[in-house]
């Protein structure tokens, strides 16, 4: 039994650089890997709503009418579930955690995707009449479920 | 004999972050009984597999706990892929146990660093701290995050980590073992630890076993025993020596801590230079039908898992039974008796987490 058995680290202590960091003067380094906030690449998103399907806290609200992309930053837990199931590959993880905020607001991203227009299908004969065109895969007749992946 | 008074002890108290509630009857200085009650955080979460897909409740086994979060989400995968009989790539199962053992660590410092504040010596609270922060950097460098790891996956793993990265931290947990090392003689050594732990909140071989005592407080009493022998993950190819001490008191808790640290940051590295190459999933086919329990050593003691699914996408059933829960009966035995000032003290020995117990 010592009666001063930390007398040694502590004056170690006191000759070393402190293990804290000045924040904010002195910015947190993150790792590469660090899970941070969602982000996604607008161009290359097609609506097709697998993000919010799969999002386990219903952090995204994607608006196919509305042709956008919102996020609840506060809501969202970085787990990478909406990255992982992305088709197209739009979303992906930056090593940073979110800003703070003052009060709960969510983010919205505009999504320019312009859905390709139907096929037409060949006529049979030039007699038959023309069939009607088929229904454009706008929002209104679309369901998020039946859309192909 | 004094009058009999009954003073509540928590939910809110200076020495306890956790959310427990005791009323102790003292007599003059000494508790002569502790009723304990609960429930002020529990939060459902075992109802809600009847509402999340059995993938997506990966993420709510792992929030049952902070400090052993990851531990909580492995132990339902592991028991949904027995069920569901899906053997996990070799690779997969190394880092699982690369990941149990950096949990351990962690939370082990972490306790010791608040033993070290409640016994008011703030200079080893922080050391402890320091020396967590480098594994805590080591889970955010492998895993991604500090507290949810987020890694676990019914299948395998969810995240790869590669072998130089593997290695990159094996020289870091090396430095933080050194370091420990010298903050362990203090906790081994120090008049005025020893002084605050020794003889205090004793607990015999007999009835830490009769009362049905888990982890370090059951190993504190002289009995071996650690479920990591049961050879889950890759446990069945390390060698796994439990710690045992026989002193029976808040001492001997604190040094089966102490050496698990230890014992974990020679694993760390082990696992480091052993991990195999190979895949870290397996893709799992179908619903989820039967029922297993599965048994874990979290850094607090055994916890179960039971899981029972009908072949849905939703299990019927999922029931934890954590360490903690296992331990409030020795913790209530241990404070008969006790004086007044100990009890923050012997509360924090069976290293209590509130919000595993009641989830």
């Amino acid at each position: 039994m010592k009666p001063l058995a930390m007398t040694k680290l502590s004056l170690k202590s006191l000759f070393k650089a402190p293990a804290t960091v000045a924040y904010p003067a002195i910015p947190r380094e993150y790792f590469t890997g660090t899970r941070g906030r969602i982000l996604i690449e607008p161009s290359t998103c097609n609506l097709c709503v697998i993000c919010d399907v799969r999002c386990p806290t219903k952090a995204i609200k994607v608006d196919r009418k509305g042709q956008t992309w919102t996020i609840d930053r506060l809501r969202c837990i970085q787990c990478g579930a909406c990255i992982e199931a992305c088709p197209r590959k739009c979303l992906s993880n930056e090593n940073r955690y979110s800003d703070p905020v003052t009060h709960k607001e969510t983010l919205t991203v505009p999504i320019p995707f312009v859905p390709p227009a139907p096929k037409p299908k060949p006529a049979t004969s030039a007699a038959a009449p023309t069939p009607a065109p088929a229904p454009a895969a706008t929002p209104e007749n679309s369901d998020a479920k039946d859309r192909p992946v | 004999m004094g009058e009999r008074t009954v003073i509540p002890f928590g939910p809110q108290h200076p020495v306890l972050p956790e959310p427990i509630h005791i009323d102790l009857v003292v007599e003059d200085e000494h508790v002569v009984e502790a009723i304990p009650s609960f429930g002020f955080i529990h939060r459902g979460l075992e109802k809600l597999v009847e509402k999340k897909d059995f993938h997506e409740f990966t993420y709510v086994a792992e929030r049952v706990c902070g400090i052993c979060s990851y531990i909580h989400g492995m132990g339902y995968c592991q028991a949904v892929e027995t069920v569901m009989n899906i053997q996990i790539p070799p690779r997969a199962k190394w880092l699982r146990t690369f990941w149990c053992e950096l949990s351990r660590a962690h939370s082990h410092l972490l306790w010791a660093g608040l033993l070290a504040d409640a016994f008011g010596f703030e200079n080893l609270f922080m050391q402890c701290w320091r020396i967590r922060e480098t594994v805590l950097d080591v889970i955010e460098e492998t895993t991604g995050g500090r507290v949810i790891f987020g890694s676990a996956k019914i299948g395998g793993v969810r995240r790869d980590v590669d072998n130089d990265t593997l290695k990159r931290c094996a020289v870091k947990i090396a430095s933080a073992a050194a370091e420990f090392e010298e903050l362990k003689k203090v906790f081994r050594d120090d008049y005025s630890v020893k002084q605050r732990l020794c003889g205090i909140g004793m607990l015999s071989r007999d009835d830490a076993w009769t009362l049905g005592a888990v982890g370090p407080t059951l190993r504190g009493s002289g009995v071996r025993t650690d479920t990591r022998l049961e050879g889950y993950a890759a446990y069945n190819e390390l060698k796994i020596e439990p710690i045992v001490e026989t002193a029976c008191d808040s001492y001997a808790r604190c040094m089966v801590r102490m050496h698990e640290v230890t014992q974990s940051f020679d694993l760390i590295q082990e696992i480091a230079a052993r991990t195999p190459e190979g895949p870290v999933f397996e893709k799992p086919s179908g619903y989820p039908n039967g029922e297993y329990f599965a048994r874990l050593e979290q850094p607090r003691g055994e916890v179960i898992y039971y899981v029972k699914g009908n072949g849905t996408k939703n299990l019927s059933r999922f029931r934890v039974r954590t360490p903690t829960f296992a331990n409030i009966p020795p913790l209530l035995h241990m404070l008969q008796g006790c004086e007044l000032a100990d009890v923050g003290l012997i509360v924090l020995t069976i290293d209590p987490c509130i919000s595993c117990a009641e989830r």
